[in-house]
């Protein structure tokens, strides 16, 4: 099992991406603006923000802006990407997420995402940066595999459907301390993900 | 700065899903900026992030990528975390040193201002100064707060803080802060629920004035 999730194992209908480095496509937007590096970060970035906008609550257009905002904001800061931080798409993620809050600090009324039928997860992961955080991305596909699906929940309804903790404990008719306590567990695990890379 | 006293990693978690809200996310950008440890966690709870936004099954986008070398108007729109100047990320949020604000007194010896949030933001943030020696007295709760030891130091039954700790409450936790003798105590404090200081001023007056 573990080691299917580490040989990059993949569901059926997994999409394709260019076998590309992503770090190395931003450092060369970051070097030369090359736009062929921006438009292989789009086509890879671009419709995985906008799922997660959309899981958001955000309406087709705004989705669609925040992952075009998101993608423009890779090519200005492209020069301020450092490798040793951490991977292209957690740095991507970061700026994905602070545009959405950006957007709902503007007030822009979202709605509650309704999950359809094709909304179907994707094991595909995106080629990622140096070795270090590709095992580190790949330890942490194999530990959330493994986390408990109660602790599963809280994770996914946080980051992917955006629920804040008292959020959460509404969807789920819980405690809200059962709620925190659920994410302190899923931490612990997920911290192990880094412990060579201290 | 020895940091003894961190936020709640589930608090953590949320700030790095960006659901944390405005106010505490401010204490806890103030905070993860003093603390390297915490700001490690943040970035290693962001891949979480990442490898979940990567699981999900990509949507296809309507139009081509945006021409990056046409200035679009989100691109030259300020944004939080790419504000122009200098100063410590305290400061920022502060917009200005705090020797410049304006501050209310709440009671003998403690005062507060009140740090402007977006206009569709839940939840309060605020400074709070008290004088060296006194207590600052139970405040209602309605969610979760975070108090930031700017200067100074205080103590309740949780512990000893000092500048860079935080407190992560609960809002059933109850604890009534003692300022150290020797100097006075400023704090970054956020709460969840809005307007938490409403009516501090009468509760403390009660016993005084019989309100």
């Amino acid at each position: 099992m573990t080691s299917m999730q580490l040989a990059g194992g993949s569901r059926a209908g997994a999409p394709s991406l260019p076998p590309a480095d992503m770090a190395d496509l931003v450092k060369r937007v970051a070097d030369t603006q090359d736009r062929g590096a921006f438009r292989t970060l789009y086509a890879s970035y671009g419709p995985r923000v906008k799922a997660l906008m959309l899981r958001q609550g955000a309406d087709a257009a705004t989705a669609e802006e925040i992952a075009q905002e998101t993608l423009l904001a890779v090519w200005r800061k492209a020069g301020l990407y450092v490798v040793e931080r951490g991977s292209a798409t957690s740095w991507i993620f970061t700026i994905a997420r602070n545009l959405r809050i950006d957007r709902l600090r503007r007030e822009v009324p979202w709605q509650e995402y309704i999950a359809e039928e094709h909304d179907e997860a994707s094991d595909a992961p995106l080629p990622d940066d140096t070795v270090a955080a590709r095992q580190i991305a790949e330890r942490m596909r194999s530990v959330l595999d493994a986390l408990p699906p109660d602790q599963v929940e809280v994770v996914t309804l946080a980051y992917v459907d955006g629920l804040s903790h008292s959020q959460i404990a509404a969807r789920l008719q819980l405690p809200l301390g059962t709620v925190k306590s659920r994410m302190r567990l899923a931490y612990q695990k997920i911290r192990s993900c880094f412990e060579d890379h201290a | 700065m020895t940091i003894s006293f961190h936020p709640d990693p589930a608090t953590l978690m949320s700030f790095a899903a960006g659901t944390l809200g405005e106010a505490l996310s401010a204490v806890i950008a103030a905070h993860a900026d003093v603390c390297p440890a915490c700001a490690r966690d943040i970035r290693r709870l962001d891949v979480v992030g990442a490898v979940l936004m990567e699981r999900l099954a990509p949507q296809p986008l309507a139009a081509g990528e945006p021409d990056p070398a046409r200035p679009s108007a989100s691109s030259t729109r300020r944004r939080s975390g790419e504000a122009a100047g200098g100063g410590t990320l305290i400061e920022r949020i502060l917009a200005g040193p705090i020797e410049a604000r304006s501050w209310k007194p709440i009671a003998p010896g403690v005062r507060t201002s009140r740090i402007a949030l977006s206009d569709g933001a839940k939840g309060d943030l605020r400074l709070l100064r008290a004088a060296a020696g006194t207590t600052i007295p139970e405040h209602g709760h309605g969610g979760a707060e975070l108090t930031l030891v700017l200067h100074g130091a205080f103590r309740d039954a949780t512990g000893h803080y000092r500048p860079g700790d935080v407190a992560d409450l609960d809002a059933n936790v109850e604890h009534t802060p003692l300022v150290d003798a020797d100097g006075e105590c400023i704090c970054l404090i956020a709460s969840e629920a809005p307007a938490r200081f409403k009516g501090l001023v009468s509760r403390l007056l009660a016993p005084i004035v019989g309100v």
